[in-house]
């Protein structure tokens, strides 16, 4: 029997522009779209692609913390702006820290399973470029666990935290070659991000990325272990995808050849309170991704794509572990061997991913499905990949704090 | 006394200058930190920012905030391990916004000078008049206990005048930040025959202690800096007019300040960075040294003139740039002084078209300041610039050729004068206080 109790697609993906610093459009002391702007220009994005919108049932709001970012709660509310018919239909917002997005995701794909509804269109947003970055560093620290960690935390807390993962790989593997692999990533992030004109780093014009990838890290300025560009962006940014079931294409009037089907998911909780058992990997992850695999019943193998959280370079690496892809210890050789990449054997982040694309934190479990849901039915534009008749799958996780909470999502073209 | 001690009771005088109020936000930021350590909880610290402008004031109370917030934002690492103790302090924003309450705790602002008198550390930071500070340091020897030991932050005043003239006997240094402090990491050093030996080794220790690079220069009028800027900046003036001829004024001076950042590669063209010192200053600091170095040839009637029909230069209050040799808007020039109809002529696309076609092109393959500042490869791209110019045969690179080798002989004078004790002196005062790529004693026109 299949994991899901009745067919769900995704179809209408659609993301905004991440504006940050990159953009040449961005300004820090110019004023900047607010994150209603994003709900609708994410929402009208999706639903432009489908003829009759109004056959839509719900939303879901994938955010992390507008509350401290933007002063605003209730984004539910939002909801209605998008379309007129959508005024009094339900709308909740959900939180997951930076797995906000997943989490909406399967919060969508839940509500079509129980029958509530036909068609769901899932938003994440987020807008982050509102503080300066050492405040946003506060504001991020909430999806750790706050009383317990982070008075005796790093100014940057999750940089930090994801350095210290760097330094245990760095010990446990050998420093070259794990830092080769994370200046790989980078690399590759890039490159694809230049590909995508609605990525943060798509103007990046940097003649020798891995020269940069490479840099030393500056501990009195930032982190130990790891360097800015190890980092993923503070982003503005909105993403929308529909989920419905084959009632709800019908009536949303989408043909199953623009729709993509979920095959699988798995959300996976581990306890806040705890430290990770291993810095050297991400345990929840790969639980999720296994489950995820088991549902599906497929293999890694059977992947044409891979969208990870890479939050930081080492977190890609991880996270190509995790997800199978790569042996415990091996994915920074894995990485470094040009396998991740558009050409290579299983493309991850094809869009450029966090690091390239941007990472408004809400909105990147959805703008991950959405790249996965566009390479899938052939989409993707100038990031297109192959999809393989052997490989007719692709796989998103995303993840909320450090390796806390983790969606692994499993797509494939619909028959 | 040692520095910690001293550091207890500082004085700023002058301190809402541009100068002093930047001296004023490192200050104290340092006795803060000296304030909050646990062995210093008995003990008080006060830091009296002493300007004659009641007004002033004013303006400087809110830059002193708004830059020990700026400060502290920068500092947050360091910052969440001083007040580790502190359980209430959390997040990022509890941190910094207690050093700075911390901060702004240790300061009195006041117009009396009397206030000093308790100080051990006094840094001035009036206006380049010889006569006032003279005054004022007679003053302060009055008042102050007769361990105090003074910083100047003149730019040109030779300091055995100063503490001669003053009776300070050798309880005077020079000790000359750029503009701004807070952001500029050059302090040029200057001691007097008479500077003991106790203040030479505390301006060392100050200079770690702000993470500040010391360059010393000897005490010759206008230093190395000024030395070296003066001479510069006449060069600049003397081939506008001797360009006059084949491009009017407007066309000269526009073709000097373009050739001095863009084919020279610095971060401002010449007459900009004369306008954002202040064209009185720059007079002022002429006529000082014309004084002191009996050199009759350091003086400009095209600046005498400026300053006469008070075109200045110099900044706004926050940061912006007056009008001066050339008319700005947002900080970019926008149109350039007409001295003979006493009016900004207003920089056209087509004027400049013609005349940047006068000057001729960039070499290929020009990389601007900015890019270059952070680019591995720097010294090769700056041989291989240099290299084509030298190749050229434009107006615009003869010009730039004749420019580098200017600065180099302005350099070479200042060591040949004795005014620095070796080239590298010359070049790190350049690179440091003026953020130019290369030092003037160079290869390049080799």
């Amino acid at each position: 029997m299949s994991f899901l109790r009745k067919k769900v697609y995704a179809c209408a993906g659609f993301y905004t522009v991440a504006l940050g610093t990159g953009r040449k459009e961005f300004h820090p002391k110019k004023p900047r779209p607010g994150i209603e702007h994003y709900v609708k220009e994410a929402g009208l994005g999706a639903i432009a692609q489908i003829p009759h919108p109004e056959h839509i049932d719900e939303g879901i709001i994938g955010n992390f913390v507008a509350e401290r970012f933007c002063h605003q709660g209730n984004l539910g509310g939002f909801f209605p702006m998008v379309h007129e018919t959508f005024q009094y239909k339900p709308c909740m917002r959900v939180e997951g820290a930076c797995d906000s997005g997943g989490l909406a995701l399967v919060a969508s794909v839940k509500t079509i399973l129980a029958d509530l509804a036909d068609a769901v269109l899932c938003i994440g947003v987020e807008v982050q470029n509102s503080v300066k970055a050492v405040y946003g560093a506060d504001y991020l620290a909430a999806a750790g666990w706050f009383s317990g960690e982070r008075k005796k935390g790093h100014a940057y807390f999750f940089p930090d935290q994801f350095a210290r993962r760097a330094g245990a790989c760095f010990d446990k593997f050998g420093h070259e070659r794990v830092r080769s692999g994370m200046a790989q990533w980078y690399v590759n992030a890039i490159e694809n991000a230049r590909q995508n004109p609605k990525a943060q780093e798509y103007h990046n014009v940097n003649s020798d990325l891995h020269a940069t990838g490479m840099a030393p890290p500056n501990p009195r300025a930032f982190c130990e272990h790891i360097n800015v560009f190890d980092c993923s962006k503070v982003s503005d940014g909105g993403a929308a995808i529909v989920f419905a079931s084959e009632e709800g294409l019908k009536k949303l009037g989408i043909d199953k050849k623009d729709a993509v089907e979920v095959v699988a998911y798995a959300q996976v909780q581990d306890d806040i309170t705890t430290p990770p058992p291993d810095l050297t990997k991400l345990t929840t992850c790969a639980i999720a991704a296994k489950r995820a695999y088991e549902r599906a019943a497929i293999q890694p193998a059977n992947l044409s794509v891979l969208d990870v959280h890479d939050c930081f370079t080492i977190a890609g690496i991880l996270a190509v572990e995790a997800a199978g892809i790569a042996d415990h210890g091996e994915g920074a050789d894995f990485v470094k061997d040009g396998n991740t990449k558009l050409s290579g054997v299983i493309p991850a982040n094809t869009s450029g991913g966090l690091i390239g694309y941007g990472h408004p934190t809400g909105a990147t479990g959805v703008r991950q499905a959405v790249d996965v849901v566009h390479q899938l039915s052939g989409k993707a534009g100038g990031y297109q990949v192959e999809i393989g008749p052997d490989k007719p799958y692709g796989m998103l996780s995303s993840m909320g704090g450090n390796d806390k909470t983790v969606v692994a999502m499993i797509f494939t073209k619909s028959e | 006394m040692n520095l910690d001690e001293r550091l207890q009771n500082v004085s700023v005088i002058g301190a809402a200058g541009k100068m002093g109020s930047g001296i004023g936000v490192l200050i104290a930021q340092e006795m803060a930190r000296l304030k909050l350590k646990p062995e210093n909880n008995d003990r008080v610290y006060r830091l009296n920012l002493i300007d004659v402008s009641e007004k002033a004031i004013d303006g400087l109370r809110v830059y002193m905030k708004t830059q020990l917030l700026k400060a502290a934002e920068k500092a947050t690492g360091a910052l969440r391990d001083l007040y580790k103790e502190r359980e209430d302090l959390v997040e990022n924003s509890d941190v910094i916004n207690a050093f700075v309450d911390d901060a702004m705790g240790v300061l009195n602002f006041a117009s009396d000078l009397d206030l000093a008198k308790k100080s051990h550390l006094i840094f001035e930071a009036i206006s380049e008049n010889e006569k006032v500070k003279i005054k004022v340091y007679k003053r302060l020897k009055k008042i102050c206990g007769a361990d105090t030991f003074f910083l100047t932050n003149t730019s040109s005043i030779p300091i055995g005048f100063l503490d001669e003239k003053a009776g300070l006997n050798g309880r005077l240094i020079g000790y000359h930040f750029y503009n701004p402090p807070v952001v500029q990491k050059l302090v040029e050093v200057i001691t007097s025959k008479n500077t003991t030996t106790e203040l030479k080794e505390l301006a060392q220790d100050l200079g770690k202690r702000l993470r500040k690079k010391l360059v010393p220069a000897n005490d010759i009028s206008g230093f190395i800096g000024n030395g070296h800027f003066m001479r510069d900046g006449l060069y600049a003036i003397d081939q506008t007019d001797r360009l006059k001829g084949k491009l009017r004024h407007a066309g000269a001076l526009y073709a000097m300040n373009r050739i001095s950042q863009d084919f020279l590669l610095r971060p401002m063209g010449i007459f900009q960075l004369i306008d954002y010192v202040g064209i009185d200053v720059f007079q002022c600091i002429l006529k000082v040294m014309r004084t002191h170095l009996g050199d009759k040839t350091l003086r400009s009637r095209m600046i005498d003139r400026m300053v006469k029909e008070k075109v200045l230069g110099g900044q706004y209050a926050d940061g912006s740039q007056k009008d001066g040799f050339l008319k700005y808007e947002k900080n970019r020039p926008v149109g350039i002084y007409d001295i003979r109809n006493k009016e900004y002529f207003l920089i056209t696309e087509e004027w400049k078209k013609r005349i940047d076609g006068k000057i001729g092109p960039l070499p290929e393959g020009f990389t601007p300041w900015r890019s270059l500042l952070m680019d591995a490869k720097k010294e090769d791209k700056l041989m291989a610039h240099f290299d084509k110019l030298k190749t050229m045969d434009t107006m615009g690179a003869r010009l730039a050729i004749d420019f580098l080798g200017k600065t180099k002989e302005i350099g070479q004078l200042l060591v040949t004068r004795g005014v620095a004790n070796s080239a590298g002196d010359v070049n790190a005062v350049l690179v440091n206080g003026f953020y130019w790529l290369y030092g003037p004693l160079n290869n390049y026109t080799e």
